[in-house]
């Protein structure tokens, strides 16, 4: 498990989820986007395109991410979930708080 | 990858397709991925379907270790949390996790969907488990989780 960043030409950083966003990672996904928060970043994209599951404690920290970078001016757009994690969000309803988009390409499109 | 968990693995019945694992770790939430980890490649294949076990089995078992470290035991790293899995070809596989706290009460858990709780950080577990799963049970006192996955 792990988690890559990067950002594009427009400076949205990009957050690839590898593997699955647990209670036992959440910390480590939370301090490297406050970090790039604290470094500037304002638009951000996590792809979930190679994450296999996420349980509550990493839907509560993407919306803990997204309050603080909403604070900041800034957004947070979740990208890539396959059909089992779309319903996730569907059924916690958490996809009424997040923009989510099919792939990471669109969601840096829609910034 | 070294662990310090250790998995017990007994063949049932006489042909020998259905399982029991068992699993006993410490109060540490960083345990959690690689027991999910070593539960799911033991699960014989062909009960549940690859994405059920990809997704349903492996969520809903990461919630409830997460819950019985976190709120069963507090976090109390003398305390442990007991696992078995009994996967049965003709009919489910169930998962069974147990702490040594004091138990809670499930139907006092508030709807993570609701106005007042969609913005809260916390509080979404059950309600997952609930959704991921063909049945869900527990003992009287609310120490044991029994999670069916029923086979398909």
């Amino acid at each position: 498990m792990s988690f890559s960043l990067s950002k594009d030409a427009k400076g949205i950083v990009v957050v690839g989820v590898d593997g699955q966003l647990i209670v036992g990672n959440r910390q480590e996904l939370k301090q490297k986007v406050l970090d790039a928060l604290e470094g500037g970043g304002r638009k951000f994209v996590i792809d979930f395109s190679r994450t296999g599951y996420i349980d509550s404690s990493g839907l509560g920290v993407l919306v803990s991410l997204s309050k603080k970078i909403r604070e900041q001016g800034g957004d947070l757009r979740l990208a890539g979930l396959n059909e089992d994690l779309q319903t996730l969000f569907e059924l916690t309803k958490l996809d009424t708080l997040f923009s989510i988009t099919k792939t990471p390409a669109e969601a840096l499109a829609a910034f | 990858m070294t662990t310090p968990l250790h998995l017990g693995v007994r063949r049932l019945g006489r042909g020998g397709a259905d399982v029991e694992l068992s699993l006993e770790l410490a109060s540490d939430l960083a345990l959690i991925a690689d027991a999910v980890e070593l539960l799911a490649a033991h699960c014989p294949d062909g009960i549940l379907s690859p994405r059920r076990i990809r997704f349903n089995f492996r969520t809903v078992l990461a919630e409830a270790l997460a819950n019985a470290i976190t709120y069963g035991n507090g976090g109390d790293p003398d305390k442990h949390v007991h696992v078995r899995v009994v996967a049965a070809a003709a009919d489910a596989v169930r998962v069974w996790v147990q702490d040594d706290g004091d138990g809670f009460d499930p139907r006092a858990v508030p709807d993570p969907t609701t106005p007042e709780h969609l913005h809260a950080e916390a509080g979404r577990g059950l309600f997952v488990i609930r959704h991921l799963v063909d049945a869900l049970d527990f003992n009287e006192k609310g120490n044991l989780v029994c999670l069916t996955l029923r086979a398909g």
